[in-house]
């Protein structure tokens, strides 16, 4: 199941988080498609820099004098995930598991092949696993070692995920953790925590609301949250709270 | 290592925030910061695993109060010196003070989509048969490791249940430190909260790990 070069890897996606940049006293320069970054280690406007800023333009400066990065590089990857690779990607996955039955029995079997089948894959998604949410158990997603996170369906993670609060706790106190989050679940339901420990990549399948029956995919996607596919959420009610579940 | 970066069961570290509408990126140096780190990993100078033993081994005290995109970059400074592409007086100054080293490649940027649609899989063929199946009963190695590791303490000397066969992966705890990928069987093995947290587990709770077979044992 070793992931082979696939062009379509990434799909265009209108943003389920939004993209605000937040230009650090009007240095906007840092991150305009095109432009160069030769000239980052430039003077005269040291003084209006915070030190990380001033550490992370110095480090800049010196691979690409060095020769190790393209500049034209570094905006292709920072336009990639701002705009192309995203928690919309994961909403399509689930939406299509939720229409097409066969199509859910091939997700859960293997992960990477479905989710490829839709032209996603790559990296940080080389090697998924999807787990479904039933009635019967509830699963919730963490990296408790480092920040390990499906990014070819779910994007770049939320800080919150890479923080230490949600790595700490997610794995000792999950039911405690969901309720923060705003997921109080029966008393019936079991909970199941992955750890991503190693390089499995792993992707909720959230329980498809009521009072859907005959919606479109892309009707579908809409409610489907990033969070819902962490776990952390359930996916959006159709009438706009979320899904009961007590 | 048991670093900072290892957090499993650990109490006092804060509320979790999370942010309405959190943007992708909370300053613009964070997107060079993610960006600048791809392109060094992509001219094959280090492999994931050293990445991530050069990050754990930051302080842990200065882990615990640096932003994930700080840790980055104070692993990649740490990578790039120990990997001699560059000194740290040339990190300080911001400017190449010697010819630079040889890296394998330079991502260019009509290269990036096919890089990243390649990615890094980590799946190697099988030279062995997996010596656990799912349903087996096992327990993980009790060690303290002062190298990489994947095997976070609170799963150490604890039993469990193969619950996935994964395939065979590259090994961090080698693979880390350049001794070699020495593919290992990976499984995913399911612990019931009980036998890891004791009278203070959440009912009805189990937790699964992806683990190597190097880091279990038959019970």
């Amino acid at each position: 199941m070793t992931a082979s070069p696939r062009s379509a890897s990434v799909t265009a996606m209108s943003g389920d988080h939004d993209h605000h940049d937040h230009p650090q006293h009007g240095h906007s320069h840092h991150g305009h498609p095109g432009s160069t970054r030769a000239d980052t280690h430039d003077h005269g406007e040291g003084s209006e820099l915070s030190p990380i800023e001033l550490r992370v333009r110095a480090l800049e400066s010196l691979l690409v004098e060095k020769g190790y990065v393209d500049p034209a590089a570094l905006d292709v990857l920072i336009d990639t995930y701002e705009t192309k690779v995203g928690p919309r990607n994961g909403a399509r996955v689930i939406a299509r598991a939720w229409s097409d039955p066969a199509y859910r029995d091939r997700l859960v079997t293997d992960a990477t092949a479905a989710i490829a089948e839709l032209g996603i894959s790559g990296r940080q998604g080389e090697h998924m696993v999807a787990v479904e949410n039933t009635a019967a158990v509830h699963n919730l997603v963490v990296c408790t070692l480092c920040s390990c996170y499906p990014w070819s369906v779910l994007g770049l993670p939320p800080v919150w995920y890479k923080a230490p609060p949600y790595r700490s706790r997610a794995v000792a106190e999950p039911r405690a953790v969901l309720a923060e989050f705003g997921v109080e679940l029966p008393a019936g339901t079991a909970v199941r925590v992955w750890d991503s420990t190693a390089e499995m990549r792993y992707l909720v399948v959230p329980m498809r609301p009521a009072g859907t029956a005959g919606w479109s995919e892309e009707a579908l996607a809409d409610l489907v949250t990033r969070d819902s596919m962490i776990g952390t959420g359930l996916a959006r009610d159709p009438a706009g709270e979320p899904e009961p579940r007590a | 290592m048991n670093g900072a970066q290892d957090l499993g069961g650990q109490h006092g570290l804060g509320p979790i925030a999370p942010e309405v509408d959190e943007p992708l990126f909370h300053a613009a140096w964070e997107k060079r910061a993610l960006a600048l780190t791809l392109a060094m990993g992509a001219t094959g100078s280090w492999s994931i695993d050293t990445s991530r033993h050069a990050r754990e081994r930051m302080p842990p005290a200065d882990s615990l109060s640096s932003s994930y995109y700080e840790i980055w970059i104070a692993g990649l400074e740490r990578l790039i010196v120990e990997q001699g592409l560059a000194t740290a007086d040339e990190i300080a100054a911001g400017r190449s003070l010697a010819p630079p080293a040889p890296v394998k490649r330079v991502l260019a940027a009509a290269d990036v989509p096919a890089a990243l649609a390649r990615g890094g899989p980590t799946e190697r063929p099988a030279t062995a048969p997996a010596k656990f199946a799912v349903g087996d009963v096992v327990v993980t190695r009790l060690a303290n490791p002062h190298g990489h590791t994947r095997l976070p303490r609170y799963l150490r000397g604890r039993p469990g249940v193969i619950e996935r066969v994964q395939g065979v992966h590259v090994y961090p705890d080698t693979n880390a430190h350049g001794l070699g990928e020495a593919p290992a069987w990976l499984y995913a093995v399911r612990f019931a909260a009980e036998d890891l947290w004791g009278a203070d587990a959440e009912p009805a709770t189990a937790i699964v790990a992806d683990l190597f077979e190097p880091y279990l044992r038959p019970r």
